[in-house]
């Protein structure tokens, strides 16, 4: 496959390392009511679909940026990637 | 021997350059543009191997790389290789080759008696037959089956040859030379073009080289050379013959094979066997051609019998007619172009056979209405039977008989990303479907196009296509544009030991037995039975399954549709795919700066992750390993050691937030150590269980310097960086590994301050550089380095660390400066004794099940601060008082040992899974304790100290009593750390 990477243009997915669905962005609130189970919700329950989804990689053998993959599991095929910096910041997330 | 069946004139072999080679130890000579196949037929030998199961004498079927029969063991020694085609095998001075898959001689084959047995041998029969009694499975069938079947046989000894793997780009990548592969390649290529076309043929061209067929003034074959030629001097497009495209993968990314060397005896010097290319291309013409089918009837597969193209083939580009007398049995109108080829030739045509009542008549020779429905000779072809539409049946003298049941589009690679084939009714055959691979384009007859004028035009106008050109430069030369006229036939009515796949010897039976026992699907009846499983893959056999399989099911082709096509295209060698990661060069080798050093010193190597590190350092006289170890650890605790600790992963954390970020990746608090101070760190996956540990030092308010283990370098490193981007992304902090910017070595021992002192340009006295104390500091008059006072060994110790150009010098400076105190240098080994020693956790211990509880530091997971995996940490069921515990073991008996992997049984309980009380997970010999210690996980083993328990392992015949003690067996009040 060739990913896109948005700083550094079409590189080969044998430089980066996959890790999953991009949902692990969402990390819960640990002071959160619900927090025991917000966090095993967090950690194992994840959709798999046969299909769209946005996915977590990493450029190891690149520039090491986190990406955020739109790829379809079915077909290969990548819609969009984004730095996972900006998809976070975008969800909410800071320090 | 002369080269009885070769024609006197013709062919695109050079005559004048004769090739003497062996099979089966008798020579042969041929001619250099033969095939091995070819230049056998040319001498006369129609017998080349035994089938697979029935041992059933077996010659060519085809002229190209779908052959199933003739396979053979090619070369000799370490470079023997089975199951190569002798079809595409390239004939050279001095090959040799081997007929396989026989016992005794090729003529008198002694398993043959498989075939008389054939009843037995049926689909499934490994399944039915081999059920009772269960004990002779082991013992007695799978090694009797194991010894009879199989194809050719492996040399064992390593392959000396060299594969290389490449890379290549292009515009576009055109798979196939023939005229439509050789069309696009020069309207992409007179346009400007970057142009790859590859051909797995060593001679370009396609079915031009097999034909009779004009282009314009010239021969196909001339117009294919002089084509190739062009597009050669072009230097936008690059010429690759001898490749074959194994698969069509994700965005434009193909598998090339390049047979570099496969054509001589050995490599020449310093050129590799083979490269596999990975080809990257924006838009790709499949331009591969189409493959003949034969039909099936009773014994089809004696040695003569084959395709009428192969036939063509070997009489138009080889020069070779397979026999002087050949029959032809079809079904189109495509058969009829042998007969008249051969003819011309000279060959004798017994008759063509076909089944077609109004099938094209000829002056030169017989054409019967009618089937083919046995064959005689039990070497090889002697006797057609043939049953004529009126019923009556005629014997027909031949030596070669060819088939033609139609021609399939190589559709293989449109369907390698699951795109799945459509039917066409007009050629009975299955053409590309809609659900290409992006970017590929089909063309010519692998897209159904099968005369050679819809061939050139297919190629050129994909090529204008695909580049977005208006119109064409190329004028395609005049060539014949004969339509297909085909009616579909698969098999002649009431045969059953007909044989569809002559590789695994299925047929006509077996599918028909699969379908009565209720195999349905196609990828049933492809396992059931093992059509198309072989080497070949079925591009001769499947059509004919399936066509039987639908009939039987009363359904039609499509309906029934076909298996998948996947990659490899053919046959692809492992050592291709290796390319040069073998051996010591599996993987890459990472070596310390000091390792010439530690090579001086005589060191023993040990593999960690990519690293070598020095294990221990024998000296004069040590007979074993384990006295250079307890030598190495008596004097770093008696005076001073030092050891390499340059592999333990390096990250520097730098920012305003680096200390928040700390907080956030260790359980335990970082926030308030003070600057120029150390701290240990446990590092927790988001579910609670431990991922690493290490230190971290405060060089600077925004400074700290983390270190990890060795073999979790980089997950650490990676999962940090995801913790930062994902999710903190506004923290102020940046990482960056330093594993490979700094030596670094542990200098231990109650006389390692004052080697020290002599190098380090600084005060490092007990108060101004306390345990736990880092600083920035120089040595050797000035030079940069880092120093921190921390211990894996349990006695006074420092690591000391310079830029890596300086690692070799600094370590044969720290050498010289504690002579005095006979510092002995130690390794891995001595390492890891004196860490179970001081009950220092590590690898063994961090085994990705255990918890910061399990280890004993459960009460360093703050709850006071948010950090990664500590909210899972909480959860009951990893917090229970009868959980593993890290202990201490010892065998109450001083001689005995107490192995890692055994587990821990109540003193005279039952020894089973149920009754587990822990296990041990490092061990070691202490020599300053005199006796063998190890550490280990006992249920509530805080609470246990001074129990006696059963150590036992079943398996390696363990059975010793131990004592649970402390985990810390060397200075439990750790007095030495802070001397």
């Amino acid at each position: 496959m060739i990913i896109q990477h948005p700083l550094l243009g079409p590189r080969d997915a044998a430089e980066f390392t996959y890790m999953g669905d991009a949902k692990l962005i969402d990390r819960p609130d640990w002071q959160s009511e619900t927090a025991a189970q917000d966090f095993y919700a967090y950690g194992y329950l994840r959709d798999n679909p046969a299909g769209w989804h946005k996915e977590l990689w990493f450029h190891e053998a690149g520039d090491r940026s986190w990406l955020v993959v739109t790829r379809n599991t079915v077909t290969h095929e990548i819609s969009e990637v984004a730095l996972a910096r900006d998809v976070a910041r975008a969800r909410g997330r800071s320090k | 021997m002369t080269q009885r069946n070769r024609l006197a004139s013709g062919g695109q072999i050079n005559r004048d350059e004769t090739l003497k080679f062996m099979f089966d130890g008798k020579s042969y000579q041929g001619h250099a543009g033969d095939t091995l196949a070819s230049a056998l037929l040319a001498n006369g030998v129609r017998l080349m191997g035994r089938s697979f199961k029935y041992h059933r004498p077996r010659g060519v079927l085809t002229a190209g790389s779908e052959e199933p029969n003739a396979l053979v063991e090619l070369r000799g020694g370490s470079r023997q290789e089975p199951n190569t085609r002798a079809t595409t095998a390239e004939l050279y001075h001095g090959l040799l080759a081997k007929s396989q898959n026989r016992l005794g001689s090729l003529r008198f084959d002694l398993l043959s008696i498989n075939d008389r047995l054939s009843n037995f041998l049926t689909a499934g029969f490994y399944y039915k037959t081999f059920m009772w009694p269960a004990a002779f499975w082991e013992k007695l069938y799978e090694p009797v089956i194991r010894h009879a079947a199989g194809l050719g046989s492996l040399s064992l000894k390593d392959d000396p040859d060299v594969y290389d793997k490449g890379f290549l780009h292009c515009d576009l990548l055109i798979i196939g030379a023939g005229p439509a592969g050789l069309a696009a390649a020069l309207t992409a290529g007179r346009a400007g073009a970057d142009v790859i076309i590859a051909d797995e043929d060593f001679r370009m061209g396609g079915r031009l080289n097999s034909e009779t067929f004009a282009l314009g003034d010239n021969s196909g074959a001339d117009w294919a050379a002089a084509t190739v030629a062009e597009l050669q001097s072009l230097s936008n497009v690059r010429v690759m013959p001898r490749t074959t495209i194994i698969g069509a993968f994700d965005h434009g990314i193909y598998g090339a094979v390049e047979r570099i060397s496969d054509h001589l005896k050995t490599p020449q010097e310093g050129k590799p066997r083979q490269i596999l290319w990975r080809i990257y291309t924006r838009q790709t013409i499949l331009a591969g051609g189409a493959t003949e089918r034969p039909i099936a009837f009773e014994n089809n597969d004696r040695p003569g019998i084959m395709l009428a193209s192969a036939l063509r083939t070997y009489a138009n580009r080889f020069a070779v007619a397979a026999d002087r007398r050949v029959a032809i049995f079809t079904n189109n109108d495509d058969g009829h172009r042998t007969a008249s080829d051969l003819h011309a030739k000279g060959v004798k045509i017994s008759a063509v056979v076909d089944v077609r009542a109004d099938a094209p008549r000829s002056l030169d020779y017989e054409v019967l209405h009618g089937e083919v429905i046995d064959t005689k000779g039990r070497l090889g072809l002697t006797f057609a039977e043939v049953r004529l539409a009126d019923g009556s049946t005629r014997t027909l003298e031949c030596g070669a008989l060819g088939l033609s049941g139609g021609w399939n589009p190589n559709v293989h690679l449109t369907c390698h990303q699951r795109g799945r084939p459509t039917w066409n009714d007009d050629l009975a055959a299955f053409v590309p479907g809609s659900d290409l691979p992006a970017g590929m384009t089909v063309a010519g007859a692998a897209n159904g196009d099968m005369s050679t004028t819809g061939a050139l035009q297919g190629g050129r106008n994909a090529a204008l296509s695909v580049l977005d050109l208006d119109n064409a430069p190329l004028d395609l030369p005049a060539a014949e544009d004969a339509p297909v006229v085909i009616k579909p036939f698969w098999y002649v009515e009431g045969c059953s030991r007909a044989w569809l796949d002559q590789q695994n010897d299925v047929t006509v039976k077996d599918v028909k037995l699969s379908h009565q026992e209720g195999f349905r699907s196609v990828e049933h009846l492809k396992r059931y039975t093992t059509l198309g499983m072989a080497t070949d893959q079925g591009k001769t056999s499947n059509m004919g399954g399936l066509a039987i399989m639908a009939e039987l099911a009363g359904k039609s082709i499509p309906e029934v549709g076909t298996t998948i096509f996947r990659p490899p295209y053919t046959p692809t060698a492992i050592g291709a795919f290796g390319g040069r990661h073998r051996g010591q060069e599996f993987h890459p080798t990472r070596l310390t700066p000091s390792h010439k050093w530690a090579t001086e010193q005589g060191a023993e190597f040990v593999e960690v992750g990519n690293w070598l590190r020095a294990q221990w350092f024998p000296r004069a006289g040590e007979k074993t390993w384990r006295e250079s170890v307890d030598r190495e650890v008596l004097a770093t605790r008696a005076s001073v050691g030092v050891c390499d600790v340059t592999t333990l992963g390096k990250v520097d954390v730098q920012g305003t937030d680096a200390a928040d970020f700390l907080n956030k990746i260790y359980c335990n608090g970082f926030a308030k150590l003070a600057v120029g101070k150390t701290r240990y760190g446990l590092m927790l996956r988001e579910d609670g269980i431990a991922m690493d540990d290490g230190t971290a030092a405060r060089l600077a308010e925004d400074h700290f310097v983390v270190t990890t283990t060795t073999a979790n370098a980089l997950p650490v490193y990676r999962h940090m960086e995801f913790v930062r981007q994902c999710l903190f992304p506004d923290m102020d902090v940046q990482l960056i590994s330093t594993t490979e910017a700094w030596a670094q070595y542990a200098v231990a021992g109650p006389n390692s301050r004052r080697v020290l002192e002599k190098i380090v340009d600084q005060d490092i006295s007990n108060d101004a550089f306390p345990f736990m104390a880092c600083a920035n500091i120089t040595v050797c008059g000035g030079l940069r380095a880092r120093l921190f006072r921390i211990s894996f060994s349990g006695e006074l110790a420092y690591e000391i660390a310079v830029p890596t150009e300086y690692g070799d010098a600094l370590m044969r400076r720290i050498m010289q400066a504690g002579a005095e105190f006979d510092i002995t240098p130690y390794g891995t080994e001595a390492l890891g004794v004196m860490r179970i020693e001081k009950g220092h956790a590590a690898g063994n211990e961090l085994n990705g099940t255990t918890t910061a509880q399990n280890l004993g530091m459960g009460r360093m997971v703050s709850k006071k601060k948010d950090s990664i995996g500590s909210t899972l940490s909480e959860r009951e069921g990893l917090n229970r008082d009868d959980d593993l515990r890290q202990v201490g073991i010892k065998p109450v008996n001083p001689e005995k040992a107490v192995p890692a992997g055994a587990h821990l049984m109540a003193m005279g309980g039952p020894v089973d899974a149920a009754h587990d009380q822990g296990y041990v997970t490092s061990a070691c010999y202490s020599p300053n304790l005199g006796h063998a210690i190890a550490l280990g996980f006992l249920k509530n083993g805080s609470e246990r100290m001074g129990e006696r328990m059963r150590l036992v392992s079943p398996l390696t015949n363990v059975e010793t009593e131990v004592e649970i003690v402390s985990a810390h067996f060397i200075d439990p009040e750790g007095e030495r750390l802070r001397a």
